[in-house]
């Protein structure tokens, strides 16, 4: 990295970017809501490393899915469809294990198909037919809770204790789901960072016409960006499932997962309109939607006018980016 | 010299609809020469550069590159092949480092990874070699660079792709002197490392202090080329000389010209200084100037879009504060957009609807679309009539007409609010010829009608021809003013910042 | 040259080609189901179905207002919950009170439309955020005003204008109110989408906001409205809903989502510039009598959310198909 530290650059970096700092500005505020919270409410039981971990540990499903969701909106796409992807895949999963041991494999595998399968076609409808993003994964959201309520209409099948290890089980005293999500940012970050692949992700979504002609397809990156957003969702959905003990196909839509997973990603400083952001900052605004959550939780504020606030929070943080922004919206 | 050229276009021909573009044209670059290509707009510069860059193709002629003939279909392909073009609009991603542009799509990787410290050091090592890099860190975002360092990058991108053969488009039109300079220092670096560059350029001071060659393009055609350097007038004369006395419309005379109607003294905003001019009833303005120079800064600033922040505006006698489109409307000022597409027209809707968007933009909202204080139906059918603009219905989508007969449209809607002041700013760029002459015509006899009219132009021929008067912008601020009948040499030579003194 | 445009101005109007496909297509459902169930050719059967699909109808002609203006509003299911939950809470069970609730709730219908748009207006948020926001705001503050568990019914009076029909009239023998609702309404929503400066400012914004700014256009005050009248069209679909659906916090659900896609059936281009308010009124119904077929068909319920999620994307698939052939030719 510093092979070049003798050149001094002449030309300064900006001198404060407002865009870089601010998810790590915004999780700094939410911390210290927090901790005043604690200490003002005279909860500082809140404050010991194991409640914060369960802090951590109630927004992993959220987490995974903004990780997902980072890919495709760094393309300058969206994905509204993972909510009911989160559904069936908890549902298919939890169906497929029915409490035998011996099918957590098989159940993983068939779920991860799933999600290769709804990325897949959610890309393929973007690019080649053309259709609007926000529109193609609505209608897929549709059809994919269409053909989940067909066949289940309450709590399916049972996930055999192994597999509560994902959500219960635990390494090195840490909580695995915590570790796992850990584990599975890093990965993201790396590829986002460090391949090729990750390069020429941020470059169809800053300038489609410069990735073109600097030879890299649109259309493969896109479609790859679909595949992995899908793929993450389907591991939130096996994360709930081992978390629930089981699969409904309501579990998705009732966490606002869609929604909720593209404002934690806007919160991070990903911009909507792609090629601008990265995991660390959706892993920030991941651990502020936890933090915000756990406040209203230990100031006992009533549920539903939280539910009100959270509608306020997600636009409000949008337009913490947007405001300054010249660009014309609709 | 050189044997053979590395980069031969011989005969190239291309029409578009209504229009022939180039027409046997042919021009060659040896290695290590730099090949000015001059030529006013349309003169079929950007068509000849997107024909040897594969983003359209030719009718006829042929392109031979190393002695071989090659026919590109994508611009992917003549890069590869080592070319590599410089457009004004830059292909570079603002979010990406330096480094991660010049690398973009061809990344260094080791078993799959990145190699970002390689680079990083590769980038390094090519900024360089050329006194506008060095200043340059690999690893800044591009967007935090100024238009003179992306341009360096741009350039230290066609060193690390070996390019045969550079295409320069216009590169100094938004730099200032000093970049100019180094801008030049590292052509020349290029040029003794054997590129052969084409520098498209319409400053006679970059062609004399660069170029080996200079070809000479007008209206699609060859018309001069000179293998030493000639002198400045004779590249000035071959770009300019032709026959358009009976293009244009007459002159106002002086009894036409009647009283004041705007006047700014001291307006100044961000990107403009120091604006002082008046406007008369009967009275064609024209105002002249390279790209950047601020005229179209100056005519969003009379318009309110992007307002003044200093100095003050008198509209007919009335001192305002125009803030936005819609008081200047009000106030009786009309705006032809430069950019019709993305400024003027609304596409999907009808040539009546597009006619008809800024009288009912001031009308009552409830009020009927079919009428209204300013006009109504029949009357802007008749206008549109008045004007011949060729339609099968006037219920068409606008989206399906001429250029000319689009802008014909945008100027009925100005002319249905009966404006004192009436701003056209290219007003016949990608236009016809025939349809030129008619908007010419309007123009004069709206002046003659007792308008005041600016035109803000970057077609010194259209400039001349149809100005009553004409102010030159330089840097942000009006340079110098010229009465009927200048020379689009002096013009020019104001415009470049050549001129010291006001003529 | 005129008496060309002339004659080309009366050639166009009977040109078959430009008829909207998508009353074609409900021409050809309405023919399956009778087929299907000839009792739907008896006025019980078709006012019935009138009656059932006039809130989306009504809803959709609304949303049509946001999509020409080059947004989206998915806040309307929402706001349909919260009309007729508030409507119970308000009205508490007393006839008379119908008179002042009606009012209050088009107030708020106004009241949200204001805030939606100005927030997309001014704080720049893309109104697909904006109004997912204000969604889930107002599903939280239907269930606070309700307390979670909303109170069983309304007063007869405020379910006249879903529920009743009138009998006995001639050549139809019944006349639903909803229909009646559904044409004032409608004719309101044309006229001032097709009629009125503001629906073409509208349309304006929706087609390019930069030529619409410089042309003089207002585009706040246009986008703000547009908002406002979905808002408000979501307060009628509401009022009419509580006449003949249940008091319950997901009496809205989902209806965003139809709206949209009838609005998209009836030929709205998304993100703007281009929509007419009787065909999307027809997409409506179209949509209503698909889900009526699958019914007679008997196809479970939720083969209707995928039947809906194929025809929105299809529908945009082929109106992006037809742009393309327009712009080549």
């Amino acid at each position: 990295m510093n092979t070049i530290s003798l050149d001094k650059p002449l030309i300064k970096r900006r001198p404060f970017s407002f865009e870089k700092w601010a998810p790590a500005l915004l999780l700094l505020t939410a911390i210290i809501l927090y901790v005043v919270a604690c200490i003002v409410t005279g909860q500082t039981q809140y404050l010991t490393l194991d409640n914060l971990l369960a802090v951590v540990g109630r927004s992993i499903a959220l987490g995974i899915t903004a990780i997902g969701q980072t890919f495709a909106i760094l393309v300058a796409s969206i994905d509204l469809s993972v909510a009911s992807l989160i559904s069936a895949s908890a549902v298919l999963s939890s169906v497929v294990m029915n409490g035998n041991p011996d099918m957590v494999v098989p159940a993983i595998v068939l779920a991860l198909i799933l999600g290769a399968v709804v990325g897949l076609l959610n890309g393929l409808v973007i690019t080649q037919l053309k259709v609007n993003p926000l529109i193609a994964t609505l209608g897929m959201s549709l059809i994919i809770q269409g053909v989940l309520s067909a066949f289940v209409s309450n709590f399916a099948g049972s996930v055999p204790e192994e597999f509560q290890f994902f959500a219960y089980g635990s390494v090195f005293g840490l909580p695995f789901g915590t570790v796992f999500f850990f584990g599975l940012a890093f990965l993201a970050f790396f590829i986002l960072r460090y391949t090729r692949f990750g390069s020429q992700i941020y470059a169809v979504g800053g300038n489609p016409d410069a990735a073109r002609f600097a030879g890299i397809s649109t259309t493969k990156m896109i479609v790859s960006a679909h595949i992995i957003c899908s793929i993450c969702a389907v591991i939130a959905g096996l994360y709930l499932a081992s978390r629930l003990r089981s699969g409904a196909p309501w579990i998705g839509s009732d966490g606002l997962y869609d929604l909720e997973s593209i404002a934690v990603v806007v919160i991070g400083g990903t911009i909507l309109a792609g090629g601008r952001g990265g995991i660390w900052g959706t892993v920030a605004g991941m651990l502020i939607f936890s933090l915000v959550d756990s406040f209203f939780n230990i100031i006992e504020i009533d549920a539903f006018v939280k539910q009100v606030l959270r509608g306020v929070i997600i636009v409000a943080a949008v337009a913490f980016y947007s405001v300054k922004s010249r660009r014309a919206v609709a | 010299m050189k044997q053979k050229p590395v980069i031969e276009m011989q005969n190239i021909g291309k029409g578009f609809p209504g229009v022939v573009a180039l027409n046997a044209v042919s021009i060659e670059c040896y290695s290590g020469e730099i090949h000015a290509l001059v030529g006013e707009n349309g003169a079929g510069k950007s068509t000849l550069i997107k024909i040897l860059s594969g983003v359209i193709q030719p009718d006829s002629g042929r392109i031979t590159l190393d002695g071989e003939a090659v026919s590109f279909k994508h611009p992917l392909e003549s890069l590869n092949a080592g070319i590599s073009v410089i457009y004004q609009e830059f292909s570079l991603l603002p979010d990406r480092s330096v480094a991660q542009n010049i690398f973009l799509g061809r990344e260094l990787t080791h078993r799959g990874i990145l190699q970002n410290a390689q680079m990083n050091a590769q980038t390094r090592k090519i900024l360089d070699m050329f006194v506008g890099g060095k200043k340059i860190d690999p690893e800044t975002p591009l967007s935090s660079l100024d238009v003179a360092s992306q341009q360096m990058v741009e350039i230290a991108k066609a060193i690390s792709l070996n390019s045969k053969v550079l295409v320069m488009d216009e590169p100094t039109a938004a730099l200032n002197e000093a970049e100019c300079q180094e801008l030049f220092e590292s052509v020349e670096m290029l040029r003794d490392r054997g590129t052969a560059i084409i520098y498209i350029t319409h400053r006679m001071r970059e062609v004399t202090r660069l170029a080996d060659k200079v070809t000479v393009l007008k209206d699609g055609e060859i018309a001069a080329r000179f293998n030493s350097m000639p002198a400045p007038e004779d590249i000035v004369r071959a770009m300019v000389g032709r026959d358009i006395t009976q293009f244009y419309a007459p002159f106002a005379s002086p009894e036409e010209i009647s009283q004041q109607v705007l006047c700014v003294k001291g307006g100044a905003n961000a990107s403009i200084h120091n604006i002082n001019f008046s406007l008369h009833a009967g009275e064609i303005l024209g105002i002249a100037g390279i790209q950047g120079a601020g005229r179209n800064a100056l005519a969003m600033a009379i318009f309110g879009h992007i307002p003044f922040t200093q100095g003050e505006v008198t509209l007919l006698g009335n001192k305002v504060h125009l803030t936005n489109p819609r008081q200047a409307i009000a106030a009786g000022i009309g705006l032809l957009p430069g950019d019709r597409k993305s400024e003027g027209l609304t596409l999907k809707q009808s040539i009546r609807d597009n006619a008809m968007l800024s009288s009912r933009a001031l009308a009552g909202i409830f009020s009927s679309h079919k009428a209204n204080k300013y006009i109504d139906l029949a009357g802007i059918d008749l206008l549109l009539d008045k004007m011949e603009v060729k339609a099968p219905s006037y219920d068409y989508e606008i989206q399906n007409l001429s250029g000319g007969n689009q802008q014909k449209a945008i100027v009925a809607r100005a002319l249905s609010l009966n404006p004192k002041v009436l701003i056209f700013i290219e007003p016949t760029r990608g236009i016809d010829v025939n349809t030129k002459a008619s908007i010419y015509q309007l123009m004069r006899d709206l002046a003659r009608k007792g308008t005041g009219i600016i035109m803000i132009s970057s077609d010194l021929p259209e400039v001349v021809g149809v100005s009553d008067r004409v102010l030159v912008m330089h840097e942000g601020t009006i340079a110098a003013e010229f009465s009927s009948g200048a020379q689009e040499a002096d013009i020019m030579l104001a415009a470049t910042g050549e001129m010291g003194a006001v003529a | 040259m005129n008496s060309l445009v002339t004659f080309a101005r009366r050639y166009t109007s009977i040109n078959w080609a430009n008829i909207n496909p998508v009353y074609f297509v409900l021409a050809a459902l309405i023919v399956a189901i009778i087929l299907n169930n000839p009792n739907f050719i008896e006025p019980t059967g078709y006012m019935n179905f009138l009656k059932r699909a006039a809130p989306l109808a009504i809803l959709a002609a609304g949303q049509l207002y946001v999509i020409v203006s080059g947004g989206f509003d998915l806040s309307v299911g929402s706001m349909i919950t919260l009309v007729v939950v508030g409507s119970s809470m308000l009205t508490n069970n007393d006839p008379a009170a119908t008179m002042w609730v009606i009012p209050v709730m088009f107030g708020m219908g106004a009241l949200v439309g204001l805030i939606n748009g100005m927030v997309v207006c001014y704080l720049r948020v893309p109104s697909l955020i904006t109004t997912l926001g204000m969604m889930i705001t107002l599903n939280g503050f239907a269930f606070l005003w309700s307390g979670g568990a909303p109170r069983g019914y309304l007063p007869d009076t405020f379910r006249f204008f879903g529920r009743v029909s009138y009998k006995d009239i001639p050549l139809i023998h019944m006349l639903p109110v909803a229909l009646i609702v559904l044409v004032v309404v409608g004719l309101i929503l044309y006229w001032l989408m097709h009629k009125t400066n503001l629906g073409r400012m509208i349309h304006a914004i929706g087609d390019n906001p930069n030529t619409a700014k410089l042309a003089g256009v207002s585009v706040n005050q246009a986008r703000i409205s547009a908002f406002i009248v979905s808002s408000l069209s979501a307060v009628v679909a509401g009022i009419l809903l509580g006449g003949f659906a249940g008091v319950s916090t997901s009496v809205g659900v989902g209806y965003e989502l139809q709206a949209i896609t009838a609005a998209v059936l009836g030929g709205a281009v998304l993100l703007g510039g281009r929509g007419s308010v009787p065909a999307t009124i027809a997409g409506a119904l179209t949509l209503m009598a698909i889900f009526t077929l699958l019914n007679f068909l008997g196809m479970p319920q939720p083969v209707r959310q995928i039947v809906q999620g194929l025809i929105l994307i299809a529908a945009v698939a082929l109106t992006m198909r037809r742009k393309g052939k327009h712009a080549n030719s």
